[in-house]
């Protein structure tokens, strides 16, 4: 099955218009060990897509290798709306790190060291509340402000740290299993919202996931990987195909992974 | 220093008379905060144990010196407290290059790096049938012995951590939060520890003449651990800790005048004393 999706776009919406990011013959390898080859994909402002694939077949090696913190083979190209090609601007909200009850870090804290350079030890003035309170109004969590991040929940954990991702707003959204650990309450909350942010901002998201139920309420594409990529299309296509079948199915046998 | 004894000597008090208690209670003002701050981000970023293999290091480093005092004729007159901070320093970047290299559990390669710290040092102190009792005053520090120029240097670094906690803890903070969200922000992950670990070294090497390298890992742990158990964000964390460190500073070099203790073993009982009071009150906060 063909990996470009172009044919797929309707006309008009295609690379020459809308922003993009094209990632071509992406290779990444760890000593001997060959962890991505030949990865091609594309992703496109406004669509959420979705990378699906057992443990170990490289999804984190992606997002790592499209943040810029390992070396690759390949090519990764950004174009703006207007069709400039730059270094696009990614906001990554990594998978939910664990934080001691007792934690004394706020959630004022933790956005504050992220996005400003006033130290988070001295009380924050007005204006910095001000902007974290804006922050956190994007994926209306403004409540949270005061809270300590280990006496959040899940769901709420991911909120924070969405909203941290779009300071400053991002071209490319990444995140890393967003709604593990989150229950469904949390998770109906957080697709809302990342649908919300994609149509507001017109960001192209690209988020990982073991959810498959979920997928075709969602994504508008998925990709499915492991060292490469084994099928792309649209939830159904996808999950549908003889590559999802042999991927999944099989691997029940062996505990999954 | 003289203005120090004049604003000194109209303390009404009969401890604050003699001039070794003036230069103590200097330094012990100097010495608190400096670990009051170091303190927060050891117990946030789990560095207990990785500061007391330092403190191991230091020792081996002032073995190291006195050995090249004896073997190097140009390194005769000179302080082995130097030698000791450039040994921890380059401990600490060592330590920190290796724990990001090894798939290892932290605490195993602190194991390591302490262990060989310690038998390197007393190989070094008994190289040649020499006497270990040389180095019994580091073990228990002396804070009365303490010259003005020593605090003088102390307060340099006062200045320098406090200028370090300025511009780099937030990127210090999350570093240890979320290693990879930081690098995700451009923050280099690796610089932050590694700077962080060599001023920890460096305090530590050079207070530990002072407050003795048995208890200088409790005044890194103490004040963070009972900050933590009150605080509920970080401004109350290095507030609480702060004053803890210097309450207890001053209550610990006072209670060695009177009734003749160690000062570092009184300052860390104090210390250990706030960390149980804010341990039963902790519910009562939340």
């Amino acid at each position: 099955m063909s990996v470009h999706k172009h044919d797929d776009l309707p006309a008009g919406a295609g690379c020459s218009r809308a922003c993009c990011l094209r990632a071509e013959g992406l290779g990444v390898t760890a000593g001997d060990q060959v962890i991505l080859h030949d990865v091609d994909f594309h992703l496109h402002c406004g669509e959420i897509t979705a990378l699906i694939g057992p443990n170990g077949a490289g999804k984190s090696t992606l997002f790592k290798t499209i943040l810029g913190q390992l070396p690759h083979t390949g090519s990764i190209d950004f174009q703006q709306a207007g069709g400039r090609h730059t270094r696009p601007l990614i906001g990554y909200v990594p998978q939910s790190p664990s934080f001691d009850r007792g934690d004394p870090v706020s959630v004022l804290d933790l956005f504050a060291a992220a996005i400003s350079a006033w130290p988070v030890f001295l009380p924050a003035p007005k204006s910095l509340r001000e902007r974290v309170r804006q922050c956190l109004s994007r994926v209306h969590g403004e409540g949270l402000m005061y809270k300590r991040v280990g006496a959040l929940s899940g769901g709420e954990l991911q909120r924070v740290l969405l909203a941290m991702a779009l300071e400053p707003i991002p071209h490319i959204l990444i995140l890393d299993e967003p709604l593990s650990g989150v229950d469904i309450e949390g998770e109906r909350q957080l697709l809302d919202m990342l649908d919300e942010v994609r149509t507001q901002y017109d960001l192209s998201i690209l988020l990982s996931t073991h959810d498959f139920a979920t997928l075709e309420e969602y994504a508008d594409k998925v990709i499915l990987l492991q060292s490469t990529v084994l099928a792309a299309g649209t939830p159904r296509e996808v999950l549908t195909s003889r590559a999802f079948q042999d991927v999944f199915h099989l691997s029940l046998g062996r505990g999954g992974s | 220093m003289d203005l120090w004894y004049a604003l000194t000597g109209l303390l009404p008090f009969e401890w604050a008379g003699p001039y070794f208690m003036k230069n103590a209670l200097l330094a012990v003002l100097v010495i608190s905060p400096l670990f009051g701050i170091l303190s927060t981000m050891v117990v946030e970023s789990r560095m207990s144990f990785f500061s007391d293999a330092l403190g191991h290091s230091a020792f081996t480093g002032m073995a190291i010196g006195a050995l090249a005092g004896t073997v190097v004729p140009l390194f005769a007159g000179a302080d082995p407290m130097w030698f000791a901070v450039a040994f921890a320093v380059a401990f600490a970047f060592l330590f920190t290059y290796v724990r990001r290299k090894t798939h290892m559990a932290s605490d195993t390669v602190i194991g390591v790096f302490s262990s060989t710290a310690v038998a390197l040092g007393i190989f070094l102190a008994t190289f040649g049938g020499g006497s270990f009792t040389q180095f019994n005053a580091l073990l228990i520090g002396d804070i009365l012995s303490v010259e003005p120029a020593k605090v003088g240097l102390l307060a340099l670094i006062l200045v320098l951590v406090v200028v370090l906690w300025a511009r780099s803890f937030n990127h210090l903070m999350l570093s240890s939060i979320h290693p990879a969200l930081a690098d995700s922000r451009g923050i280099q992950v690796f610089w932050q520890e590694a700077l962080f670990s060599a001023a920890i070294a460096v305090v530590v090497t050079i207070s530990m003449t002072w407050v003795g390298l048995l208890v200088i890992n409790s005044l890194l742990v103490l004040p963070g651990a009972a900050a933590r158990n009150a605080a509920r964000n970080m401004p109350q964390y290095h507030l609480i800790s702060l004053v803890a460190a210097l309450v207890a500073g001053v209550a610990g070099l006072l209670t060695s005048y009177y009734i003749g203790s160690s000062a570092g073993a009184s300052i860390t009982l104090y210390l250990a004393l706030f960390f149980a009071v804010t341990f039963c009150l902790r519910g009562k906060v939340r």
